[in-house]
């Protein structure tokens, strides 16, 4: 069954259920309820929960437990993973196994507390002094963190080397339907041995030795063999562990290149240019290191343009561009800080790479042109309705005076006509305010001019109908059928007729008093255009986005 | 013929790195005969510290794992955490404890981690050259305190076993030399101790050792205990500064 998680609630959840019964971390947003769940479940299973003095302390302890053979993981954001660095670098030297998350907020420094995905070089390079890898799994929603967290702990104590789970604020923060039951009680994989490395205070014997855990090789030789020995594992993590997506590359001749969050992005900006007939498609890393390198390269066959996307200023691009290797051009679109790009943004750059005229989607924008025919219909339906209403008003005025209970119906016939005016006020009440609602909404483009057109030929049809509708009224007054029964009925029928001009007068000021007010607010915004318009052609471009090549 | 001195099991055979009339030496032995008179030593696990004594896992014939600078106490936090029967200890120098691990000893004697260190203080850096440590003494000159430590410069001696007796986590805490045989005896009694309680579950345990750095203070062997014995013990006083064990008397500790 699945149930709805918020991203770092499923993430510890998915670790405990790998078998994670030691978690040591430190407070950050955006990924505290990872430190908080933890608190809550771990001591239920008997695991341990240790809110340590630093990230620093943190990540030692991670390295202790580790060490001693557990499975173990701590969480942080950029600036605590930024601290976690050294002691990083000392788990990888000494060999031990645990699982890092990092939930990437805006950066440098402090920076904000946004999703981001500005720690990519720092996660794919190693991050912390020497010369390391670590599998960095990047997940692009919730139900996929659960399972790459618990891939994580197997990932780690395979080849004895961190693994990083790296998302971002968004996906820690954002809730989805996971299904927790296939999670639940993970055994380990099969393939994983013994620990008998771990320095858990074991009586030594030939096949467990007296454990030492240690990153200190001070001979340069030994430690040149230390590290050829870590690269022969690198070399099979890149063989064996390397994870992508692919969307719609057969015949792709834009290639999207995008990861985490971003790619859900990328992913309905591709659909939107796929149904116009680009043919883009999307090229998804699910482990950032190693990078999907041959899957890049397969995709040359179709690709005359890559478009990496990122929230960065651009690091993930670089991976794309060596394995591209110059054979084509390599975009970049993306925003920092904090920042989201958003689809419309998106197709934007895809359409410029595919020559294709910008095509405003109405579901990527507001479309401003469509809400103004919507009301003009409108208007055109209650300027009919109106038209109908003082039709049957009128019919029936005129059955009333010539009926034998006259002085009845037509008071009857003045108290409808007079319900139905009502109405018809209301009703061109509320059109002028869907007008003006509509006029007020920030998103007023070019097609302004044509609705305003629209709108002034339903007005135009609203007093023809009136016209029209006045025009009956009046022939049914001036019978002679009616003028015979005038006499009878003279009070009411000046009552009624009365009413009806009071009611219908006070309809029309309010469908004029709001078509005037449309009419205003459509010059103004169509000033601020024009003004918008100029503004525009003298900046050279959109400063929002970083563009390459 | 009959042995009647053996060395301790708990050390391997490799020769210490260790300079002539350094103190380490002796106080490694301590720790291992502690272990091993308990009887906790086979399965202890010890975490080395960055300084003198970082190779103390290639002495101490038990599990090992070396730490980053400072971080010992957050080391064997997570160690003791996964294994809650072993023995756990740490090894570390002044600068490693006091400097650069202020926060993690802090932290892990307020928590009460169950685990025990050994904290020599030789109130100068010796593995990087002879710089000054943050239990340089005032007016002692080092690399970087050529003109002799200048306290309105750079501030005075932390006093990390006085420090730490005020927080409610340690179970033990004490002060002790190895400038002669009659304090390395008490030295010895004193690491027992703690690794006793440790055991017990009683919290937090901690050994300060002062030491001899001969090489870096610029001194022979023989006047390099008696400076410890003349300029370190007025500045450090030994005794016993936290016991939880002991009458209310003992246990407020101080001078001896």
């Amino acid at each position: 069954m699945k149930k709805l998680m918020k991203g770092n609630e499923a993430i510890a959840e998915a670790a405990i259920q790998a078998g994670c019964r030691f978690f040591f971390g430190y407070p950050i947003t955006p990924q505290n309820q990872i430190p908080e769940y933890m608190s809550k479940r771990l001591p239920q299973e008997g695991g341990c929960f240790l809110q340590a003095e630093s990230e620093v302390a943190a990540i030692n302890m991670v390295y202790g437990a580790g060490g001693s053979g557990a499975r173990v993981m701590t969480s942080s954001s950029s600036p605590g993973i930024s601290l976690k660095q050294e002691g990083i670098s000392y788990i990888v030297g000494a060999e031990v196994p645990c699982v890092i998350v990092n939930m990437v907020r805006g950066g440098p420094g402090l920076g904000s507390i946004q999703p981001a995905q500005s720690d990519y070089y720092q996660s794919t390079r190693g991050g912390g002094h020497g010369d390391y890898r670590m599998c960095v799994l990047a997940p692009g929603s919730v139900q996929e963190a659960v399972n790459l967290t618990q891939e994580a702990f197997d990932i780690a104590d395979r080849y004895r080397n961190p693994v990083i789970v790296l998302g971002d604020g968004l996906i820690g923060q954002m809730m989805e339907p996971v299904d927790m039951d296939e999670a639940a009680h993970r055994a380990p994989a099969a393939d994983l041995k013994e620990k008998n490395w771990a320095a858990d205070g074991h009586i030594p014997t030939e096949d467990s030795p007296r454990a030492i855990i240690n990153s200190l090789f001070i001979d340069p030789q030994v430690l040149e063999t230390h590290n050829l020995h870590l690269q022969a594992k690198y070399d099979l993590i890149a063989k064996n562990e390397c994870r992508w997506q692919e969307e719609q590359l057969a015949d792709a001749e834009i290639v999207l290149v995008a990861y985490g969050t971003t790619s859900r992005i990328a992913r309905s900006a591709m659909r939107k240019c796929r149904e116009r007939g680009i043919k883009v498609g999307l090229l998804r890393p699910i482990t950032l290191w190693p990078f999907p390198e041959a899957a890049i390269r397969k995709t040359l066959a179709t690709a005359k343009n890559y478009l990496v996307l990122e929230m960065s200023m651009g690091q993930m691009v670089d991976d794309v561009r060596l394995a591209v290797n110059g054979e084509r051009p390599v975009h970049f679109y993306g925003h920092t800080g904090g920042m989201v790009p958003t689809v419309a943004e998106m197709v934007s750059q895809i359409e410029k790479l595919a020559g294709v005229a910008p095509l405003h989607d109405e579901s990527c924008v507001f479309d401003f042109g469509k809400a103004m025919d919507e009301a003009a219909k409108k208007l055109g339906e209650i300027a009919d309705t109106v038209g109908r209403k003082l039709d049957e008003a009128g019919k029936k005025a005129h059955e009333a005076m010539t009926s034998p209970d006259v002085k009845d119906k037509a008071q009857e016939a003045a108290d409808k006509v007079t319900a139905a005016a009502d109405t018809v006020g209301q009703k061109l009440e509320e059109a002028g305010q869907k007008v003006n609602e509509a006029l007020n909404s920030p998103e007023l483009k070019q097609k302004a001019q044509e609705a305003a057109e629209r709108i002034d030929s339903a007005a135009e049809t609203v007093g023809q109908k009136l016209d029209e509708a006045g025009q009956k009224v009046s022939d049914a007054v001036n019978s002679p059928e009616f003028q015979q029964k005038a006499q009878d009925v003279g009070k009411q029928v000046s009552d009624f007729a009365t009413r009806t001009a009071e009611t219908v007068t006070k309809g029309m000021t309010g469908i004029l008093g709001a078509i005037g007010k449309a009419f205003e607010s459509v010059q103004k915004d169509l000033k601020d255009i024009e003004a918008q318009q100029k503004a525009k052609d003298e900046k050279p471009s959109d400063p929002s986005g970083k563009e390459g090549e | 013929m009959a042995v009647v001195f053996q060395k301790t099991k708990l050390l391997t055979d490799k020769p210490f790195h260790y300079c002539p009339g350094c103190t380490h030496g002796i106080i490694h032995r301590l720790v291992a005969e502690a272990l091993d008179e308990l009887a906790i030593g086979e399965t202890a696990i010890g975490v080395a510290p960055v300084g003198c004594a970082v190779f103390a896992y290639d002495y101490f014939n038990c599990d090992m794992m070396e730490a980053a600078h400072g971080r010992a106490p957050a080391v064997a936090t997570g160690i003791k955490r996964v294994c809650p029967d072993k023995a756990v200890f740490t090894y570390q120098g002044d600068g490693d404890l006091a400097s650069i691990g202020t926060a993690e000893i802090i932290h892990a004697a307020t928590r009460g981690e169950k685990i025990t260190t050994i904290f020599v203080n030789n109130a100068i850096y010796g593995m990087t050259g002879g710089q000054m440590a943050p239990t340089t003494l005032p007016g002692q000159v080092t690399t970087t305190s050529p003109y002799g430590r200048d306290v309105n410069h750079c501030g005075w001696p932390v006093r990390v076993s006085e420090m730490l007796a005020t927080l409610n986590g340690p179970a033990y805490i004490e002060r002790v030399s190895v400038h002669d045989v009659p304090h390395i005896k008490k030295a010895k009694a004193a690491i027992k101790k703690a690794f006793q309680l440790q055991m017990e579950g009683k919290g937090f345990t901690m050994v300060e050792v002062l030491s001899t750095c001969p090489t870096n203070w610029g001194q022979t062997p023989q006047e390099a205990l008696k400076w410890l014995q003349d300029s370190m013990i007025p500045t450090y006083p030994l005794g016993v500064y936290k016991d939880i064990t002991a009458q209310p008397a003992a246990a407020e500790g101080g001078a001896q």
